[in-house]
């Protein structure tokens, strides 16, 4: 998935999302479908929310904004392939 | 159809009709103090799944406007259980006013709590000794969650003992009303029990919930809060028509389960629970 070209997009209008207590419950407005969801999808999808970013930009962000001092790529991309298979967000080749 | 019979519980209009008379007359007497159903919301058919077996063996097939496939016909002795599950299927299958929770309520000063489990938990014959205790009865099937206000609705349905229950409930309530004891059903012996006239004569107010209860029978005596994302993932299980709502449902149901105090309850007997239940609402 972070091929480098890729792009990836969370639009919030496709979905709303709550916090409940350690978990997210999130609606995905084309499917209907609801997906409890554990950190870090939220912050993702908060990541993803403006313009769309590289999962190398989207580690940077994730680092930045979250402090994650020893963020993993793999872990990462592969939490960004889950929400992309749930289409809660849109990856452009 | 020959026989019909017709009533309100809660904001649900029922119409029943039946080939035969016996179950029309034992609804009617069971339900007597309930209003009735100018235009009813669903329709609950009671029929012989054969011709012959109007007469012959007589068994009751269940009809209406919505239906499972495959559902085995009872006995016309137990065809006050098979209007029963007819009514609970139609509201399961059709209600789209509220979000259905597959839970029993009861009610105190304008708030609530609700009680969700597996069948077997005792949610039923806990609402009912609760009822018994100066609490008002708001259902032990079905509570109705408004999208708009957050506050529940009562449907005060007959309640339906089972087994052990049946004991339990008439020792605890010497002056209720029962419906005949229905044995060897498919869910072992039943009896009904008719809400007392305070559940039935306020069962339009609404309230608003203020503790949600995850209770078990059988367990030593436990208590231990429920985290909202489990109590979200449980009631979602918990409702018949989360998925039909869309966001709407998924609007009032994160909003019940992240507002509401959520509590497990283990306990051994109603008496216990009582306790631990009067115990937990005076902490709130």
């Amino acid at each position: 998935m972070s091929d480098g070209a890729t792009r990836f997009s969370a639009p919030p209008e496709g979905y709303r999302i709550v916090a409940l207590d350690e978990l997210s419950a999130v609606y995905h407005r084309a499917s209907g479908i609801t997906h409890v969801v554990a950190s870090p999808a939220p912050e993702i999808l908060d990541a993803l929310s403006g313009p769309a970013m590289s999962a190398e930009a989207l580690l940077m962000v994730m680092t930045i904004r979250y402090d994650l001092a020893d963020a993993d790529p793999a872990a990462l991309a592969a939490r960004l392939d889950e929400l992309v298979a749930a289409g809660l967000v849109v990856a452009t080749p | 159809m020959k026989h019909q019979f017709a009533m309100r519980v809660g904001p649900v209009g029922f119409r029943i009709g039946s080939a035969w008379r016996a179950p029309v007359e034992q609804l009617a007497a069971l339900y007597a103090g309930y209003p009735g159903a100018d235009v009813p919301d669903f329709t609950v058919r009671l029929g012989p799944p054969s011709p012959l077996r109007r007469w012959l063996r007589p068994a009751v097939a269940l009809a209406g406007d919505f239906t499972l496939p495959d559902t085995a016909p009872l006995p016309l002795a137990h065809a006050l259980l098979a209007a029963e599950m007819g009514m609970n299927l139609q509201v399961a299958l059709g209600h789209r006013r509220h979000l259905l929770l597959h839970a029993a309520a009861v009610e105190r000063g304008g708030r609530a709590i609700v009680m969700t489990g597996e069948s077997g938990a005792g949610k039923s014959t806990l609402a009912t000794l609760l009822g018994a205790r100066g609490w008002r009865f708001m259902g032990d099937e079905f509570v109705l969650l408004d999208p708009a206000t957050g506050m529940i609705h009562a449907f005060p349905r007959l309640v339906s003992l089972k087994n052990r229950a049946i004991a339990a409930v008439a020792a605890a309530l010497p002056d209720a009303r029962f419906g005949p004891l229905l044995t060897g059903t498919p869910k072992g012996d039943i009896r009904h029990l008719v809400p007392d006239a305070r559940a039935v004569a306020a069962m339009d107010d609404p309230a608003m919930p203020a503790l949600l209860l995850f209770p078990r029978f059988g367990e030593a005596a436990a208590v231990r809060a429920v985290a909202a994302g489990e109590a979200f993932v449980r009631l979602t299980q918990a409702s018949t028509n989360y998925v039909a709502l869309g966001e709407r449902g998924f609007d009032t149901l994160t909003r019940f389960a992240r507002d509401v105090p959520k509590v497990a309850v283990d306990y051994p007997d109603g008496e216990a629970a009582i306790a631990q239940v009067e115990a937990l609402w005076a902490a709130l």
